[in-house]
């Protein structure tokens, strides 16, 4: 009795770590196409490998953000920083937003979020995050209108545009909070990551 | 019953969702779109197949006692199987349905079915109760997310038809919840007439 | 002040039934009393704390350390279904009282995905132990708080004459509907 029982498990566990053989890579492969495909929306013009040049920065808050940077021929193009912001709607969203060296921003990716279909799912549309593009957070405040910055929010999804306002000065602060960057500087050394802790992922 | 019958009672007559009111939680969770509710539905459909399949072969091994324990296992690996091959395959859809891929494990009708039927069938009739039995849930999962998407969001499959915004509340928890009410009701009504 | 968060996420705003779909089986199934409802509850609360805390020890010090994490779903369900049963049996041994008042709900919370649900969700969410053990908790409380309310709505609703497709299942959904809608109103709570 308990011996068919082990039996039946132990064949299933053998299907089981062969299928996980199988789909291992292709698995590995799709998380790694989203990543340089919001890499290419953000930044298009790039030709470098910008995944094996990520480094990354610690936040402040106990945690790093992963940047990717973005050059052509050599020269530096800009960054692509994944960021996130824990104050969604539904929990956390993650960004990928494209910066120039002198903090503007270029454009902005959706990656991940969970927000109320029809109402926070907006922010993945281009009325709402082309807003930002070509805008320096030095000068554009990255707050809603209602708490009296420069962003239109989505109606009535006023949580999610704050969480999302919120992700990208996560992004922008960490990036040039007391740094300068210029296409001549040379660009962080790749698996420089200032001992920062990995990101926590809070799905 | 021949084989035919065997396969439709799973749309209308024996359907898992509307008549029988089994594997209520991804029907609510998944069907905010008619993509999604199918996109379950068919996850669903091939765990059922392939654990009906694999109990009715193994029927006379397994010893009674732990008749429960094994159909458990070998229904956790089918999900697993599909959990990894759509997190491969179909990563924005895996990523929508998320925890609900996992939990097909706990659908009443994926071991309902198995213990009332699989056990105790053939395998060809087996393999035809599951197919039936996944499709017609598959179809009342889309039914029920094209209404919702339809209502919600004057969409269907994604193609938008109506402008403006729809009535929101079809496409958060509230609207599952009344959405499949209304349908079952419906149904109530159509069967005693 | 991060685990009042967690508890009043758990309970009021992301309620396990009306916003995130966990466990509506039993919560239609066994809604008709409020007796039964009260003892329903507190055996998944029960079970639900208990599994959570051994599926995190699993997950941490098995699956991770020998690094075959894609085998957490068959797992996890053996580990629930295995619990459930010594659940059971020590209960009987124990405290007959509490296992008249529980025990006939044992069987049917193998098959709530509320308790596999919260297990996938504590891993998922990166909670230490005890963060987990206080989400499983106040998930039990939120589903029983849903339960109950239920139950004393539908018990009310006996001796109403509603039209007869309405009756039972469809009739319980659209409570549950229009409860879903009143919990919506706790979201602005947390921030």
């Amino acid at each position: 009795m308990a011996l068919s029982l082990t039996l039946i498990s132990l064949i299933a566990s053998a299907c089981l770590a062969f299928v996980y053989q199988i789909t291992k890579g292709p698995i590995e492969a799709s998380v790694m196409n989203k990543k340089i495909s919001a890499i290419k929306t953000v930044i298009p013009e790039f030709n470098n490998n910008p995944d094996a040049e990520m480094f990354r920065l610690p936040t402040g808050e106990g945690d790093s953000l992963d940047i990717y940077p973005a050059k052509k021929d050599g020269n530096l193009l800009g960054f692509v920083v994944n960021t996130y912001s824990p104050s969604g709607f539904s929990g956390n969203i993650s960004l990928m937003a494209g910066f120039k060296t002198d903090g503007t921003i270029i454009n902005i990716a959706v990656l991940e979020q969970k927000e109320t279909p029809g109402l926070g799912t907006k922010m993945t549309g281009p009325e709402f995050k082309d807003q930002f593009n070509d805008k320096n957070p030095a000068e554009f405040v990255l707050k809603v209108k209602k708490d009296g910055g420069q962003v239109d929010a989505i109606t009535a999804a006023t949580i999610s545009s704050r969480a999302f306002c919120d992700a990208l000065q996560r992004a922008y602060k960490t990036l040039f909070t007391g740094k300068e960057w210029n296409d001549s500087a040379v660009p962080p050394v790749p698996g420089n990551t200032s001992q920062a802790e990995p990101i926590k992922d809070n799905n | 019953m021949n084989q035919l019958q065997n396969f439709t009672k799973g749309f209308f007559k024996e359907n898992p969702i509307l008549v029988l009111v089994l594997g209520t939680c991804p029907t609510l969770a998944t069907t905010s779109s008619a993509l999604n509710g199918m996109g379950m539905g068919i996850a669903t459909t091939f765990v059922l197949i392939g654990s009906n399949v694999v109990i009715s072969l193994l029927s006379k091994v397994i010893p009674d006692k732990v008749r429960i324990p094994a159909f458990i296992v070998i229904i956790a690996s089918f999900v697993t199987i599909v959990d990894l091959f759509m997190q491969a395959y179909v990563p924005s859809l895996y990523e929508k349905l998320g925890i609900f891929i996992p939990l097909i494990v706990v659908n009443c009708i994926v071991l309902g079915r198995a213990e009332a039927f699989a056990s105790k069938n053939s395998v060809l009739s087996s393999l035809i109760d599951g197919a039936g039995m996944g499709l017609g849930f598959t179809m009342a999962l889309g039914i029920l997310g094209a209404f919702r998407e339809i209502v919600g969001s004057g969409a269907v499959f994604g193609y938008k038809f109506i402008k403006g915004d729809g009535i929101l509340v079809f496409i958060l928890a509230p609207g599952a919840f009344i959405a499949l009410g209304y349908l079952i009701a419906l149904i109530n009504k159509l069967k005693r007439t | 002040m991060e685990y009042i968060l967690i508890i009043i996420s758990a309970i009021l705003i992301n309620n396990v039934v009306l916003a995130q779909f966990l466990g509506v089986c039993p919560f239609l199934g066994v809604s008709n009393k409020v007796s039964t409802a009260v003892g329903m509850a507190g055996a998944v609360t029960f079970v639900l704390v208990l599994a959570t805390t051994v599926t995190y020890l699993i997950q941490t010090y098995v699956l991770d350390k020998l690094g075959i994490a894609f085998m957490q779903t068959i797992t996890f369900i053996l580990v629930i279904a295995f619990l459930v049963q010594m659940v059971e049996i020590i209960l009987k041994k124990i405290s007959q009282p509490l296992y008249q008042a529980l025990g006939i709900f044992l069987p049917l919370i193998t098959t709530n995905c509320a308790v596999l649900g919260v297990a996938i969700l504590v891993i998922k969410k990166n909670y230490n132990l005890l963060e987990g053990v206080v989400f499983g908790a106040s998930t039990a409380i939120g589903f029983g708080l849903a339960l109950i309310i239920l139950a004393g709505i539908r018990e009310q609703l006996e001796l109403v004459d509603v039209p007869k497709g309405m009756k039972g299942v469809p009739l319980s959904l659209i409570i549950a509907g229009i409860l879903a809608l009143a919990f919506m109103g706790f979201t602005g709570i947390v921030k």
